[in-house]
């Protein structure tokens, strides 16, 4: 169906990002109401739009009025209204801790973050959006620059971390542009479903293998795809507190669905690309990926770092559980892009909140929290439990279905990385529970309730969340319309 | 007959679970908050009693949390099973919150809020294992379960009890995510569904090594139960306080293990699967060698708690060889065990708190002459120790017997063999314990004017020294509801 | 031999930009200088952007600006035109080659500002000496 609803959504944080720019700069007071209205107008209309898109069908809109193959369509089916609805979301809860963040860090630069960061939003939306292999490539450069500049307005070695993504990032970017200069040469067009419809034609040839294999490559760079993983954890954990909570759970997950979106186009029986032999090369990778990544997660005495890497060993999951190629794996591997997503908010939420209290990020400024920050500890505990997988948060469900994909085909390599990369979480998680319950030793070993003072974090922090907390719980809960309604729809039949 | 759908089921887990939160809101005033805890334990019994009469008709409820996994929704039935352990557990976790309130009061503990609350969680996890509809649902509330009992573990947080609350976890979580977790999965796959039916859902459908891996991932991934070698959790789990160990670790904890195999054999494997794929020896030899080692270990243990816990392990493998004997009478036997030995080891546990409340002594050899000055305790400890041993007129003798017998019916005379050995070291890890408290003299330098223990830690144990007594007169309810369970 | 070279002379465009992106790709990797490290990556970039130019040449062609009666009535031969839309992507990527580029200028600005150098090596001792 013709639409325009969906452009709204992108376009109105677009559009805010310039206002706010402006307004910001003379009056600090309007830079939360603008961002804050305009995510939350986005998040309502892309509400909307899932429910236009469920009852109506893929809503399009072209853009300039060129129709597709020649035009740029801006392409909304139920599953990308959700991954909108996940961005707008998400975007919108973590703006309400990101603000008093920003306020502390970057006083007199509020307004050049957040138009930053709008812009962010708005490219993340585009990526969802856009049914043009080109205009994918602007797209991931408008998300990836603007996170540039975002991690580098950090502190301490910031400016270096941004610089290597920097590096790594137009690698990533130059990768993908060679692949869809390729496919071009091969197919003569961009839009993606033409595209597609080429390719059957193709098969065999050397050349869109070679084109495949740099859209892959790229991504995986963007992704952070193990053993691509490199400029991750340093970017991530040295970005503003305000700047990590946008990114840490949205870039690689979208990163992730851009993958999954193109294997799901470009498959069909003519042209089986799932069932290449090179899928189980790259399942192999995944779990060598997740067990390393888990690994190293280990190593860290750091809150954020080791989140950072449980995010490179999540990506394993879900690139694994695509590749698993059935219908299980795709749908455990979509299903953890939307739990990943806000299981990666909550923990990151929790560690800004402890962060803004304690100061610190380091382990040992964690001792005696749950006396201090309980609720903060009780939302950080669900998030806990849904990254190792605790039934009913949603984290359980969609390694459910991953854990099944690898069974039903046989791929037990993925099996065992996603059951030890489970049990590496409990480790991880139960260590900081453990030092937050104990606290120091020494102090405890008293009878009687000790009096300490309850230093919870702003509401501004708080809020948004316990209310991710509980969305763990619910989307976990709904799992089944979920999958049912919106994701198993989109997986073709060619399974 | 048709399941009724009904919201009781889900009312009976939920009103622990709710009832958390007036225990947390009424953290300065103690009266309000014990008031509660008793409240709830009151009405949760209330619930599971009213749920009875049907059941016992043969009826079963059923009530659908939310719909999932294709053809797995997180789903509640009643049924026979179930009912004996949510029974158990609810009526148990009474007497417990009463002796809770004695026990914490006397030694003055500290965040005896968090302890309330943590406990109401846990029995509301229990009465999700007894009364899940599938697999997943039990797996779910399992892991709450453990979850829920970690704060209570390492309730001292002292140094002992941060590496004890460790080895919990890792022992508990580690096999059910490790093991219990791809078992089911691998169910899943293979069967396409996960519900509880009688007689299994994969027969016909799993060649016998796949149905050997099932058995040995289950067996192991529910450790709860305490198969060696997956049993070092629950001695290290004694230094939580003593309700939390009598009740949580002689029965809710443990006999949701305990409860978990039962139904992995007799509604997931099937037992008529296994016995044709001849299985049935993996969990019998298991079990019989957690019994015998176990028992062994408890008569070298000088701690109470810890021969208590030893000899829970052999308990809880009387009541896995039941269910892997693979016969009618055998499996009775172990489903009336799980009762039997819930009202004898909770007495015991109650009088081994009430003697460290009443003395501050936690080891067998600093009582000896103890019992003269606590006779009500040791009398009950006494009958709890003769419920265990298996002699009559104590509820263990019944499901014992039925133990026997189902071995001398299955011609499995080394069962028979190893079911006497035990039984006569349980005698001999039990029976010394008395007898120095009663014979032995005092040593000369005793404290002396050492009373009873607080009227709330006395009226619990005597009650359920009681129940024990009285489950040998009056075990035709629990065999009825044994029987339904087997034969629906 | 001589099949070789004449192999690569057909393809030349493919062969330059190859070579190209290797230089860059050397640069990014084996530098230690930043600021090198940044001439790479633009090498990169340019060398992909050569890729697309060329693949839009024809021999003979001319500039595709057409008489819109004549194309209308398809009286355009598309062999005499060169193919435009490449150039349009690569005015596009060479926009966003730039920014990237810009702000990686004012990145660098930064970490010269806080530790006085560009040398890679150098920059991590003084942050391990912090």
């Amino acid at each position: 169906m013709k639409s325009n609803l969906h452009m709204y959504v992108m376009a109105v944080p677009l559009l805010t990002a310039f206002l706010v720019n402006i307004c910001g700069r003379t009056n600090r007071k309007a830079i939360a109401p603008l961002v804050l209205g305009a995510l939350g107008f986005s998040s309502l209309l892309a509400i909307f739009v899932l429910r236009q898109t469920l009852t109506f069908g893929d809503l399009s809109y072209t853009v300039g009025g060129w129709t597709p193959p020649w035009g740029i369509e801006l392409l909304v089916d139920p599953l990308s209204a959700l991954m909108l609805l996940l961005i707008s979301g998400i975007s919108f809860l973590a703006t309400f801790a990101a603000l008093p963040c920003v306020k502390r860090d970057l006083e007199d630069r509020q307004h050049i973050f957040f138009t930053l960061y709008l812009i962010l939003i708005a490219g993340l939306m585009g990526l969802v959006l856009t049914a043009d292999a080109f205009n994918l490539y602007v797209m991931l450069e408008i998300t990836s620059i603007t996170t540039y500049g975002l991690i580098a307005l950090g502190r301490g070695r910031a400016p270096l971390s941004s610089f290597n993504y920097i590096i790594m990032g137009s690698v990533a970017a130059c990768f993908y542009l060679l692949g869809v200069g390729y496919l071009y040469l091969l197919t003569g067009t961009l839009n993606m479903a033409h595209i597609a419809t080429y390719l059957p034609a193709l098969q065999g040839s050397g050349a869109l293998a070679t084109a495949l294999a740099f859209i892959l490559v790229g991504l995986w760079i963007k992704m952070a795809f193990f053993p691509l993983h490199g400029w991750l954890p340093r970017a991530y954990s040295d970005a503003p507190d305000g700047a990590g909570l946008l990114i840490a759970p949205l870039m690689t997950k979208v990163t992730v669905y851009l993958m999954v979106r193109l294997m799901l186009t470009f498959q069909s029986p003519a042209f089986p690309l799932l069932s290449m032999d090179v899928g189980t090369l790259i399942v192999w990778a995944a779990a060598i990926g997740i067990i390393c990544a888990s690994s190293l997660a280990l190593g860290q005495r750091n809150l954020k770092l080791m989140l950072t890497y449980i995010i490179i060993a999540e990506v394993g999951y879900m690139v694994g559980g695509a590749w698993l190629a059935n219908e299980q794996g795709m749908t455990g591997a979509l299903l953890h892009i939307v739990n990943d997503a806000l299981m990666t908010l909550c923990l990151f939420l929790a560690a800004v909140a402890i962060a803004y209290r304690t100061g610190s990020f380091h382990f040992d400024s964690l001792k005696g929290l749950y006396r201090k920050m309980p609720l903060t500890m009780a939302a950080f505990t669900v998030g806990a439990f849904a990254m190792i997988g605790i039934p009913p948060t949603c984290g359980f469900f969609s390694k459910w279905y991953l854990l099944l994909g690898g069974i039903e085909a046989g791929q037990w390599q993925f099996v065992v990385a996603l059951i030890f990369s489970s049990l590496v979480n409990a480790v991880l998680f139960f260590r900081i529970i453990e030092i937050a319950y104990f606290g120091s030793l020494q102090e405890s070993e008293h009878h009687g309730d000790a009096i300490t003072e309850r230093q919870e974090a702003p509401w501004w922090i708080l809020s948004p969340l316990a209310l991710t907390a509980v969305l763990l719980i619910v989307v976990g809960l709904s799992t089944g319309p979920l999958v049912n309604n919106i994701i198993r729809v989109m997986i073709p039949v060619s399974f | 007959m048709t399941p009724i759908v009904s919201f009781w089921p889900m009312a009976a887990v939920l009103v622990s679970l709710l009832g958390a939160l007036p225990i947390i809101l009424s953290d300065r005033q103690p009266n309000l908050r014990e008031s509660w805890t008793i409240l709830i334990a009151l009405v949760k019994l209330t619930i599971v009693a009213s749920l009875l009469p049907w059941i016992l008709e043969g009826g079963s409820y059923v009530f659908t949390i939310a719909e999932v996994i294709p053809g797995v929704p997180i789903e509640l039935r009643v049924d026979a099973l179930g009912m004996i352990f949510a029974l158990v557990a609810s009526c148990l976790w009474l007497f417990t919150s009463i002796y809770s309130i004695g026990y914490m009061r006397s030694l003055d503990e500290h965040a005896q809020t968090r302890y309330y609350a943590s406990f109401a969680v846990a029995i509301s996890a229990t009465l999700g294992v007894a009364f899940a509809g599938n697999l997943l649902t039990m797996y779910l509330f399992y892991e709450m379960l453990s979850l829920s009992t970690y704060p209570l573990v390492t309730h001292e947080q002292n140094a002992e009890a941060r590496a004890s609350g460790r080895k919990y976890l890792t022992y508990i979580l580690g096999t059910s995510i490790g093991l219990a977790l791809p078992a089911m999965l691998i169910t899943y796959s293979i069967a396409g569904t996960l519900d509880f039916t009688t007689g299994g859902i994969l027969a016909g459908k799993a060649s016998p090594e796949i149905l050997a891996l099932l058995v040995v991932l289950f067996l192991f991934g529910f450790a709860k139960a305490g198969l060696m070698p997956f049993h070092g959790w629950l001695p290290a789990a004694m230094v939580a306080p003593t309700p939390v160990s009598s009740f949580l670790h002689g029965v809710a904890v443990v006999k949701a293990g305990v409860f978990a195999i039962f139904r992995i054999i007799f509604d997931i494997l099937g037992p008529e699967t296994l016995q044709q794929a001849d299985l049935g020896w993996i969990v019998t030899t298991l079990a019989s060698v957690t019994l015998l080692v176990a028992s062994l270990i408890a008569l070298t243990q000088d701690s109470l708690k810890r021969r208590l816990a030893y000899s829970t392990i052999g308990q809880l493998s009387y009541m896995v060889l039941g269910a892997g004997m693979l016969s009618a009478v055998g499996q009775l036997g172990g489903i009336m065990h799980l009762a039997m030995h819930a009202f004898g080891k909770i007495t015991l546990f109650f009088c081994a708190g009430a003697i460290y409340v009443a003395s501050k002594k936690k080891y067998i050899s600093q009582m000896d002459g103890l019992g003269r000055q606590m006779p009500i305790t040791f009398t009950a400890f006494f009958l709890g120790a003769l419920s265990i041993i298996g002699l009559p007129p104590l509820g263990g003798f019944i499901s014992k017997w039925n133990l026997v017998i189902g071995a001398v019916d299955g011609g499995q005379l080394i069962l028979l063999l190893v079911l006497l050995t035990s039984s006569l070291l349980n005698a001999a890890y039990f029976l010394p314990i008395i007898y120095r408290a009663f014979f032995a003299d005092p040593p000369a330098d005793a404290v002396v004017g050492i009373k009873e223990a607080p009227v709330l830690c006395l009226v619990p144990l005597c009650l359920t020294a009681f129940g024990s007594l009285l489950l040998f007169f009056f075990h035709d309810p629990l065999l009825r509801l044994a029987q339904l369970a087997l034969a629906p | 031999m001589e099949d070789i070279a004449a192999h690569i002379m057909a393809k030349y465009n493919y062969w330059i930009y190859v070579v190209l992106m290797m230089i860059g790709f050397y640069a990014m990797i084996g530098k230690r200088n930043l600021v090198k490290k940044l001439l790479g990556m633009n090498i990169f970039q340019t060398s992909i952007i050569l890729f697309f130019i060329s693949t839009g040449a024809k021999k003979g062609g001319s500039i595709p600006i057409l008489d819109k009666y004549a194309a209308l009535q398809g009286a355009v031969d598309v062999n005499q035109v060169v193919n435009p839309l490449p150039h349009v992507l690569m005015l596009t990527a060479i926009v966003v080659g730039v920014s990237v580029t810009g702000v990686a200028l004012a990145v660098m600005q930064r970490i010269y500002r806080k530790y006085g150098t560009l040398e890679e090596d150098e920059i991590l001792l003084k942050i391990e000496n912090e």
